[in-house]
C-alpha cells in the first residue's frame, strides 16, 4: 500500500511523484505508455516561459510563474539543459504593432517587468536574418529553451531514487475508492494500492476524473505540428521569434532548440482521436510558408525532423486543479503546452491539495520503505549543445568511446549507459530522448544498425 | 658551362622538391573510396605524411555494406563486389604506409598559423595542422523527414544506407514486405539488400516519368521480381503505429508494407565545409571546386560524392587519383609563395546553369552535370562566352551523372563558366534508334 498513487508518467506526473517521493512519502508512479515522458511531453516547443503573456490572474498564469523560478533554478543542478536566449514577439503589421502594446501591460499584470518595447530598426538590428516588413517588437529577455526530453526523465529519475515506484504499461481501466484506500486496476490485471491518488493523466486526465465520479471537464485535443530545422539554421536567430497573437491570426513561433537546431511551430488543429500525432500536407505547407516569411533563409536549409503533439485542451480557458476529500483525489487537468514550465509548480499545488484533503503534514520515517539518507542526489548528461558535451572529454579516465551517432555526436557509453540502470530506453524513441541518437540530419543512415546491434534490439519488430 | 649547368639546377630542384614533399603533410577528411585513393597516390606521389581521419570504426566508405556487383570497373579495371573493394582500397592504404585513424571525427576545419596553411579540429578538441588537406566526407541519402512525407512516426522506415548496414554489416531483418521511395540506381540495389535482409519489395514508386536506372536493372526488376514500379506518383503519407502499415499515394492508391525505403536523393555530407564558411554550389549543396579540386579556402580541396552527390563509388575514386597532381603542386609551390591566398580563392567560382540543370561541378570526368527531369538535348559548357565542349549524350537522365569531357587548358580557374542544354548535332545509327524509343516512352519532352 502507497501513501499516493499518481497516475500518468508525463512532466506533471513524474515532477508530483519527484517531490512527494523526496518529501518521504510512499509514492506509485502509473504510465500506459512503455516509457515516461512519451505523450504530450516529447512534443512542445521546449521553451521555458516567463508567463508574460498568460491572463492575470488565472491558475496558470500563477503556476507558470511560479515553475519558471522553480525549473530555472532545478534544471541545472540535475544536467537538464536550459539556455537563455529570451525572445521577442514581431509585429509584422500596424495591427500587430499596436497589440504589443496591450501584451506589455499584460506582463506588467503578471508581474513581469522585463519587456522592452523597440522599434523596426532595433528589430532588425537584433535579429538581421527576419524577413522584410518588421513593424515593431517587444522583448522579453527571460524566456529561457528547455530540454523537454531530459525534464521529465530527471524527476522520474529522482523519484525513483528515493524510493518511488513506476509501474509501466499501466492503463487504467478501473477504480475502486474504499473506506481508506483506493484501488487502481489496469487493463493487464495488475492493481495498485494507495490512500490518495493523483490524477496526472494529461490526455485521459478526464476519463480518470470520471473513474472517480466527476465530470468536471472534457478534454478537446489540440494537435500541434512542429518542423526541426537543421542545425546549419542555427546561426540565423539569437532568440525566440515569438508571433503576436491578435484575434483573427494564429501565428507560429520560431525558435532555436537546446540541441541546437531550430524549430518552427506549432499548428493547431482541434481533432476526435487523442492519439492522433500524424502530421499532415496542410500543416506542413502551413509551416513551411509562415517560416519563410519570418526568416527567409530557412528556404535553403533541410528539414531534420517533422513531429506532432497533440495537447489536454479543455472546454475551459484554464488549468482545472481540485481535491475531494472524501474521494481522497487531486485532480490536475487540462494543462497545456505550458505544463512543461509549470510541473514544478503544480507538483507543489498537488501537495498543497494533498495536505487539503488530509494527507498528514509530516510524512513518515519510513515512508518510502528504504533506508538510505534522504534525499537522493540525480545527474543527467546534459544534451545541450551549450554546455560539454560527453564527446568533447578527452581524459581517458572518462572512456565515453567512440562517437556513434554522428550527426548528434553520441558515444557509445551514452547509449549503453541509458539502456541500463532504473529506466532504461527499450526502444528507439525512449533512446533519442534519453541521448539524442537519430535525431539529428540523417535520421538513421549512418547509425541506426550501430544502434541496434549495441541494443540488441530487432529493427523488423 | 651553362649548358652543363642547367641539368644540374633541374636536378637541384627536383631534390627540392622531393624534400619538400617528404617533410610535408596532408590530411584526408573521410575514408571512403575518393578519400582512400587520393591518400594512397599522395604517398606514391612522394608526400611524407598522408593521414586519412574516418569517423566509421572501419575505412572504406559505403561500399563496405553495398554486398552486390558494381563496383571497381573505372579505377581497378575489374568489376567486384563493394565489401572487396572497400577491401583493396584499404589494404592500398596500407601498404602505401598512410596513416588511418578511424573512430575519429573532424568537427571543425580552420586555418594553422598562416591562412594558407589549413588546420583541422577533432572531436576531442585536437587540432592538426597540415599542408593540404582533401575534404572526401561523402553523402547520405535525404531522409524523410527531409522530404516532408506527412503522416505517422512508425518504425519501419529506412534509407538504403541504413538497409545496407543492417543487412550486410549486422545481419539484422529489417522487415517483411517493403516500399522503395524512388527509381534511381540505389533504389534498385535497395531491393537486392532488402532481400538479404529477408524483405520483400513489394512496389517503387518515383514522381518522375520513367525510372532513372539503366534499363537492365529495370527490367531485372520487372521480369524477375515482378515488382511495379509506379511512375508520376508521389508518396502522400505513412500509415501505421507503431510500425509502418502502409504508404498512400498522391493518386490515392494504398499499398500495404510494414517498411518504407527512401532511396537517393543525395544530400552531401557538407556541415564541415559549411561552418568553414567555403563557397557552396546552390542546388548540388557542395563546396564549389576549380577544374583543379580546389575550394575557395587555400590548401583546401574537395573530393567524390561530396562535390557531385552522389555518383558510383569508382568514379569518386577518380576523383581522388586526379586530385594528387593538384595538391603535389600546392605543396610544392610552398603554401603562400606563388600562390597567396587571395589569388587562390579568387579562383574558385561559382559555374552558373540554366534549367532544367540543378547543378554542374568539376570531377575527374570533366564536368559533372545533373538535371531535374528526362530530357533530350546536349549540355554545352562555355567558358567566357566561348563554347568550348559539348556533351556527347542526348538522352539525358534525372539523378544520374552527365559527364563532359573538357578540353585541356580551355577551362581555367577564375573564369566565367556557364552550362545549358541545347539541342544537338545530327544523330547517328543507334544513338537515333535509342532517342526514338526514349521518345515514345518519355512525356518530359522539350
Amino acid at each position: 500500500m502507497h501513501d499516493v498513487a499518481v497516475i500518468g508518467g508525463g512532466v506533471i506526473g513524474c515532477a508530483v511523484a519527484r517531490l512527494l517521493a523526496l518529501d518521504g512519502r510512499s509514492v506509485v508512479l502509473v504510465e500506459r505508455h512503455h516509457d515516461v515522458g512519451a505523450g504530450t511531453s516529447k512534443a512542445n516547443t521546449a521553451i521555458l516561459h516567463t508567463g508574460f503573456d498568460a491572463t492575470p490572474g488565472s491558475t496558470e498564469a500563477r503556476l507558470v510563474a511560479r515553475g519558471y523560478e522553480l525549473l530555472l533554478a532545478h534544471a541545472p543542478t540535475v544536467g537538464v539543459s536550459i539556455e537563455e536566449t529570451g525572445a521577442l514577439l514581431v509585429a509584422w503589421d500596424d495591427d500587430q504593432a499596436a497589440a504589443l502594446d496591450g501584451i506589455q501591460s499584460k506582463a506588467l499584470a503578471n508581474g513581469y517587468r522585463h519587456t522592452e518595447l523597440i522599434d523596426s530598426h532595433e528589430v532588425r538590428r537584433l535579429e538581421p536574418h527576419l524577413g522584410p516588413g518588421l513593424a515593431r517588437g517587444l522583448l522579453v529577455p527571460g524566456e529561457h529553451l528547455v530540454d523537454p526530453w531530459s525534464t521529465p526523465l530527471a524527476f522520474a529519475h529522482e523519484a525513483m531514487a528515493n524510493g518511488a515506484a513506476l509501474m509501466l504499461r499501466f492503463t487504467v481501466d478501473a477504480v475502486h475508492i474504499g473506506p481508506d484506500h483506493t484501488t487502481l486496476r489496469a487493463l493487464d490485471g495488475r492493481s495498485v494500492l494507495a490512500r490518495y491518488v493523483v490524477n496526472a493523466a494529461g490526455l485521459s486526465g478526464d476519463e480518470i476524473h470520471r473513474h472517480f465520479g466527476y465530470d468536471g471537464f472534457t478534454i478537446r485535443p489540440r494537435r500541434g505540428e512542429l518542423i526541426v530545422f537543421d542545425k546549419l539554421a542555427r546561426p540565423l536567430l539569437t532568440r525566440t521569434i515569438l508571433p503576436v497573437p491578435t484575434a483573427h491570426t494564429k501565428g507560429v513561433l520560431v525558435a532555436p532548440t537546446v540541441f541546437g537546431n531550430v524549430l518552427v511551430g506549432p499548428t493547431a488543429d482541434d481533432i476526435d482521436d487523442r492519439t492522433d500525432t500524424a502530421s499532415t500536407q496542410r500543416g506542413l505547407d502551413d509551416l513551411l510558408t509562415k517560416s519563410r516569411h519570418i526568416l527567409p533563409e530557412l528556404a535553403d536549409v533541410e528539414v531534420t525532423a517533422v513531429y506532432a503533439g497533440v495537447r489536454a485542451a479543455t472546454e475551459h480557458p484554464d488549468y482545472h486543479l481540485s481535491a475531494d476529500r472524501a474521494g481522497r483525489y487531486v485532480c490536475l487537468g487540462g494543462i497545456r503546452s505550458t505544463g512543461l514550465t509549470a510541473s514544478m509548480a503544480l507538483a507543489e499545488e498537488a501537495r498543497g491539495l494533498l495536505r487539503s484533503i488530509g494527507l498528514d503534514a509530516t510524512p513518515n520515517a519510513d515512508g518510502g520503505g528504504t533506508t538510505q539518507d534522504r534525499p537522493v542526489r540525480i545527474r543527467m548528461v546534459p544534451l545541450g549543445e551549450a554546455g560539454p558535451r560527453p564527446y568533447q572529454e578527452a581524459d581517458p579516465a572518462r572512456a565515453w568511446g567512440r562517437i556513434v551517432c554522428h550527426c548528434e555526436r553520441v558515444t557509445e557509453r551514452e547509449i549503453t549507459d541509458a539502456c541500463r540502470g532504473p529506466l532504461p530506453a527499450t526502444d528507439v524513441d525512449g533512446l533519442r530522448r534519453r541521448t539524442r541518437a537519430v535525431a539529428g540530419r540523417c535520421q538513421g543512415f549512418y547509425c541506426s544498425a550501430e544502434i541496434a546491434a549495441l541494443t540488441g534490439w530487432d529493427p523488423s519488430r | 658551362m651553362t649548358t652543363a649547368a642547367q641539368p644540374e639546377e633541374a636536378e637541384e630542384a627536383e631534390e627540392t622538391e622531393a624534400s619538400t614533399l617528404a617533410g610535408a603533410h596532408v590530411i584526408v577528411v573521410g575514408g571512403g573510396p575518393a578519400g582512400l585513393t587520393a591518400a594512397t597516390g599522395l604517398r606514391a606521389a612522394g608526400v611524407g605524411r598522408v593521414t586519412v581521419i574516418e569517423r566509421e570504426q572501419q575505412a572504406g566508405g559505403v561500399p563496405r555494406h553495398t554486398d552486390h556487383l558494381g563496383f571497381g570497373l573505372r579505377d581497378l579495371r575489374r568489376l567486384t563486389t563493394g565489401p572487396r573493394y572497400a577491401e583493396r582500397l584499404r589494404r592500398a592504404a596500407h601498404e602505401a604506409d598512410v596513416q588511418v585513424r578511424t573512430s575519429c571525427t573532424v568537427i571543425e576545419l580552420t586555418v594553422g598559423r598562416s591562412l594558407a596553411r589549413p588546420a583541422v579540429v577533432l572531436a576531442d578538441g585536437t587540432r592538426l595542422e597540415a599542408d593540404a588537406v582533401v575534404l572526401a566526407t561523402g553523402v547520405r541519402e535525404r531522409p524523410r523527414a527531409a522530404r516532408l512525407i506527412p503522416g505517422d512516426r512508425p518504425s519501419g522506415v529506412y534509407t538504403t544506407g541504413a538497409v545496407q548496414q543492417h543487412t550486410a554489416l549486422h545481419h539484422h531483418r529489417v522487415g517483411r514486405r517493403a516500399v522503395i521511395v524512388g527509381a534511381e540506381h540505389v533504389s534498385f540495389s535497395a531491393i537486392w539488400s532488402l532481400r538479404h535482409g529477408g524483405c520483400t519489395t513489394v512496389a517503387m514508386i518515383t514522381p518522375l516519368h520513367r525510372h532513372q536506372s539503366v534499363g537492365a536493372l529495370r527490367l531485372i526488376a520487372a521480369t524477375a521480381r515482378r515488382i511495379p514500379v509506379h511512375t508520376g506518383v508521389r508518396l502522400a503519407s505513412i500509415e501505421g503505429r507503431p510500425r509502418v502499415e502502409a504508404v498512400v499515394l498522391d493518386d490515392g492508391r494504398r499499398i500495404a508494407c510494414d517498411t518504407v525505403v527512401f532511396t537517393g536523393d543525395w544530400v552531401p555530407d557538407h556541415e564541415v565545409a559549411v561552418r568553414a564558411g567555403l563557397m557552396i554550389t546552390r542546388g548540388a549543396g557542395s563546396p564549389t571546386i576549380t577544374s583543379r579540386f580546389a575550394t575557395s579556402q587555400p590548401g583546401v580541396f574537395a573530393i567524390g560524392n561530396l562535390v557531385h552527390p552522389a555518383d558510383a563509388a569508382d568514379q569518386c575514386a577518380l576523383d581522388g587519383r586526379a586530385v594528387v597532381g593538384p595538391v603535389i603542386d600546392w605543396v610544392v609551390a610552398g603554401a603562400g609563395q606563388r600562390l597567396d591566398g587571395r589569388s587562390w580563392t579568387a579562383m574558385t567560382a561559382p559555374i552558373t546553369v540554366e534549367a532544367p540543370i540543378s547543378w554542374a561541378s568539376f570531377s575527374a570526368r570533366g564536368l559533372t552535370v545533373r538535371v531535374v527531369e528526362h530530357v533530350v538535348a546536349r549540355v554545352e559548357v562555355s567558358c567566357d562566352g566561348a563554347v568550348v565542349a559539348l556533351g556527347r549524350r542526348r538522352h539525358l537522365v534525372p539523378n544520374r551523372s552527365i559527364n563532359v569531357a573538357l578540353p585541356s587548358g580551355t577551362v581555367d580557374a577564375g573564369r566565367l563558366i556557364e552550362v545549358r542544354l541545347v539541342e544537338g548535332a545530327a544523330d547517328r545509327g543507334p544513338a537515333r534508334r535509342h532517342l526514338r524509343s526514349l521518345r515514345n516512352r518519355t512525356t518530359a519532352l522539350r
